[in-house]
């Protein structure tokens, strides 16, 4: 019998997540991502990738979209945490999940989570932002299912909604 | 609002049923289901191309602590593959390895730690082989096979000929001959691989949820490779990240995964890296094409002679299938009055290749199309010219015995011509810019399944209780197409009701009755059929209910929200009411409606002739407008304008997303996708090396939709996922030759081909001025 590995060192995690603060062990190498699915249960952020390369798992740290999956958990002690479950309001639909909805913005929805996060990145630092600046502020988000166009479009519809 | 208002009022078509799941990360896909107390799951890959397995030893393995099964291709000894006739393939390899990654062994423990260094500890010994990368290296006469029953390395040679050769030779004006190669590519859908297996030895039954596009050849596979009694086996769809074919056929690792939760007595869950979801592959495989047509002057082709190899990967999988589909789809398109076909599905020491959208079909519709338009360009012909001299004529049957029930080519022409501005435009646009187009087409759905079984091509239950819900029982697998939705629409426009009494149900062993699932594009044209039929037998029982209440006569009720005698508003019935009165002396109403393709369309005689044959053909015509920048080798697409014949839009939203998104996928294959490949070990396995269009670089896509309105189909509707893909990569090449001149004969174009042609060409010219000089 071989003895059991080391248990990772922990420390106590305190975030604001999603509208209220939070306290959780965590160990120390643990990523956003991993805290978020398994120990908060926030599974709307997605894993799509070995790494950086999709954009699935993005979140708001402090308002800013943030890949969860190269992010280390214990760095948002003290920080704002956002993802797509904390996005609607009693039950209403943010303005981009309505538009992402309606314009079919989502196929198969896999990459829909961290798409609205980015998005919603977004229109909180430009409420009325070009086509190009939508372009730019996806760019790292990857969609296999809709071609972007309608992505666009929801993110454009979105724009023109009041929040 | 009832659905026929809704249609008369607005014609854009409606949000997916299950889009708000989506949007509020509500949607629980294979990773995201309660896996508490759940074991994990790990797969050990091979690192060598080919080898003969000398010892495995899995003890120290199963010695360490945490560790709860370890498995080997000893505890798997039943093979297993999409066809019941190319079943050569093991969950876990036995005795020999043929490709690197393929797996060998699997572990589930208490955590992914631990199963991890579980992998570590399994002690492989191996005689290494030689290993084949390439067609011509595997079918070389001296090359170990890799299938001992596979002489050559081919899994299948296919030889087809229809009409007079000879004679379409004699007739031709023109004779032109062109070798093309197509990389291989990966669906890529964002969801990784995963599956949820749980046994319980207690009742001896197994529950497995995984990212499965046909749970029902996931369900038979499960029994076969487990040695189960079916009824014992039960396959639930959670929400699925896309597929595209990557997950039709049933992958090793969801047998693994049940095995390994037999063997653990428990519950597993495996979930796949990026890299090893590129690795389980099944994707379109690298191509070589030589292509001769022959024309007349006024463009109408006399005869067609084609040749194609593909690089299948190490295993059958659904090689058979891809590589008759790339000969039968050369009809049914345009009317060719000679067709010779020679296919050849080559092994190779790389992960199998399968079925991705678009089957078969793409690689040739891309040779063909680039061809065409380059005869086109010889004779001084235009290209819409050169395809409206080849129209077919619905109804008709081609030459290889396909049926074409209905055929919108024409009008795509005319509005992609229109929209485009092509006349005003061609020949007139500043250097560098250029317009090129492309057709396409492909089937709704496969009209011989795969197995012959002799049961309807689909099935789907409704059931109506005092609550006044339809519930649509289907086992159509929902991928993100929207086919759900799809079914909801045709029972709600059915009934007349309001889509928000519809609720659908879709694939779950245990509840829906059994589908094909998600492939060839078949859900709309035969589950919407099965959904229209069992929603007029729901309407038969309701209008029978209200007659009776109403006393009158049955076809004097017009069903709906509100039940009516003819145009009377006197006497009107709820439609709770009706419901309430259907229900006495019968209690929960569950009726059936079915969709089956008669023989006759099923495909000729010859062999392989089933392939190809469908109800229904979508047909597609796309531009594309590009820039080149000689400077950079670099292409930007700057608009695409796709119209594609879907017979009816049942859902126009849906429609045009899928349109867009196929014309996208074949644009990533045309300009910058392909695997690769460094003695077997895949380079390209994460999405920075495998590169797909970002949101930055995707053009503007105008889509239209035109409605041939297909005699069989549901309210006259085909398909509208796959039709459009293959016309972007021809239409792009073509594009290109028309901006700077090139003929490009190699997929994707990327920047250091496209480099090497245009260095090739200033070398050609440096030559040609200093012969002229010398001269």
């Amino acid at each position: 019998m071989h003895a059991p590995a080391a248990q990772p060192k922990k420390r106590l995690l305190r975030l604001w997540l999603n509208g209220r603060w939070r306290e959780d062990a965590v160990a120390e190498q643990a990523l956003l991502v991993d805290y978020l699915r398994e120990v908060a249960q926030l599974t709307g952020v997605k894993i799509g990738c070995d790494g950086g390369e999709c954009g699935a798992c993005t979140v708001l740290v402090d308002g800013e979209a943030v890949p969860s999956c190269i992010t280390l958990a214990v760095r948002c002690e003290g920080h704002e945490v956002e993802t797509i479950e904390g996005l609607a309001t009693q039950g209403r639909l943010n303005r981009l999940q309505q538009a992402f909805h309606e314009k079919l913005g989502t196929q198969c929805g896999f990459c829909t989570p961290g798409m609205i996060m980015a998005a919603e990145a977004l229109l909180r630092r430009d409420p009325k932002p070009s086509e190009a600046d939508i372009r730019a502020a996806l760019a790292g988000n990857l969609c296999r299912c809709t071609g972007y166009v309608k992505i666009i479009e929801s993110v454009q519809a979105a724009a023109e909604t009041a929040p | 609002m009832t659905m026929q208002e809704a249609r008369a009022s607005k014609r854009a078509g409606v949000p997916l049923i299950d889009g708000i799941d989506k949007v509020t990360g509500k949607a629980r896909y294979t990773a995201d289901l309660d896996h508490n107390n759940t074991l994990i799951g790990r797969i050990l890959r091979s690192p060598y191309s080919h080898a003969e397995i000398i010892r495995l030893d899995v003890a120290k393995a199963r010695a360490l602590d945490g560790v709860v099964a370890v498995l080997t291709g000893d505890d798997c000894p039943r093979p297993y593959g999409v066809l019941p006739i190319a079943m050569n393939e093991y969950p876990l390899a036995r005795g020999r390895v043929r490709y690197r990654g393929e797996p060998i062994a699997a572990v589930a423990a208490v955590d992914a730690d631990t199963a991890e260094r579980a992998l570590a500890l399994i002690e492989l010994e191996v005689k290494v082989l030689p290993a084949y990368y390439t067609s011509d290296a595997a079918r070389a006469p001296d090359a170990v096979l890799l299938h001992d029953d596979k002489p050559g390395n081919l899994e299948r040679d296919v030889h087809h000929e229809f009409g007079d050769l000879r004679q379409g030779f004699a007739e031709a004006a023109l004779v032109r001959e062109e070798k093309f190669d197509c990389a291989e590519i990966n669906h890529a859908q964002i969801e990784p691989h995963a599956s949820l297996a749980e046994f319980d030895p207690a009742t001896g039954r197994l529950s497995v949820q995984s990212v499965s596009q046909v749970g029902y050849y996931l369900h038979l596979m499960l029994a076969h490779c487990l040695d189960m009694d079916s009824s014992r086996i039960r396959v639930i769809k959670p929400f699925i990240g896309g597929g595209f074919g990557a997950r039709v056929e049933v992958l090793n690792f969801e047998i693994v995964t049940a095995l390994l939760a037999r063997a653990a007595a428990g519950k597993v869950l495996m979930q796949l890296s990026r890299e090893e979801t590129f690795i389980t592959h099944r994707a379109r495989p690298q191509t070589d094409i030589r292509l001769k047509l022959g024309m007349r002057k006024d463009g109408r082709l006399t005869v067609c002679e084609c040749e194609v190899v593909q690089r299948g990967g190490a295993y059958a999988g659904y090689g058979i299938i891809t590589i008759l589909y790339a000969g039968a789809l050369l009809q049914g398109l345009y009317d060719i009055p000679a067709v010779k076909y020679d296919g050849y599905r080559v092994y190779a020491n790389l992960p199998p290749c399968g079925a991705m959208r678009g089957h078969g079909s793409v690689n040739m519709r891309h040779a063909f199309e680039c061809l065409l338009d380059r005869m086109a360009r010889e004779l001084k012909l235009d290209p819409f010219a050169v395809r409206r001299a080849n129209l077919l004529q619905a109804p008709t049957r081609t030459l290889n015995d396909l049926a074409v029930n209905s055929y919108g080519l024409p009008e795509c022409l005319d509005t992609v011509e229109r929209a485009s501005g092509w006349r005003d435009r061609i020949g007139k646009l500043p250097p560098g810019k250029g317009l090129g187009m492309a057709c396409s087409h492909y089937v709704s759905g496969a009209a011989k399944p795969i197995h012959r079984t002799g049961e309807p091509h689909a099935v789907v239950n409704l059931r109506l209780d005092f609550d006044g819900g339809v519930t649509a029982l289907t086992g159509a697998y929902e991928i993100g197409q929207g086919s759900s939705t799809m079914v909801a629409i045709a029972v709600a426009e059915t009934l007349n009701i309001s889509l928000n009494r519809v609720r659908v149900v879709a694939a779950d062993s245990a509840v829906t009755p059994k589908d094909n699932g998600a492939y060839s594009s078949r859900i709309t044209f035969m589950v919407g059929n099965a959904a229209i039929d069992a929603a007029k037998n729901l309407k038969a029982v309701l209008v029978k209910a209200a007659a009776k209440k109403l006393e009158a006569k049955i076809d004097d009720i017009e069903c709906g929200e509100v039940f009516r005698v003819g145009k009377g508003e006197q006497s009107n019935l709820m439609f709770a009411d009706v419901v309430a009165t259907a229900l006495v002396d019968e209690g929960a109403i569950t009726v059936k409606g079915s969709f089956t393709c008669p023989p006759d369309m099923q495909g000729g005689k010859h062999r392989g002739g089933a392939v190809g044959s469908t109800m229904g053909f979508s047909y597609a015509a796309q531009v594309v407008e590009v820039s080149v920048d000689e400077a950079t080798a670099t292409v930007t697409v700057d608009k695409v304008w796709a119209a594609l014949d879907c017979g009816h839009a049942i859902n126009p939203l849906a429609v045009e997303g899928q349109i867009q998104g196929s014309v996208w996928m074949g644009m990533g294959q045309a300009m910058c996708e392909e695997t690769h490949y460094l003695d077997g070990l895949p380079a390209h396995a994460s999405f920075l090396e495998y590169r797909m269009p970002t949101i930055a670089e995707s053009p503007p896509i105008e889509t239209y939709i035109v409605e041939s309105r297909d005699p069989n189909g549901p309210f006259g509707a085909k398909e509208a996922s796959e039709g459009a893909l293959a016309g972007f990569p021809p239409a792009l090449v073509n594009a290109i030759a028309n901006a700077i001149k090139i003929d490009l004969n190699e997929l994707p174009v990327t920047p250091d081909r496209l480099m090497d042609a245009l260095i090739q060409r200033r070398r050609q010219a440096r030559l040609a001025k200093t012969v002229k000089a010398a001269s």
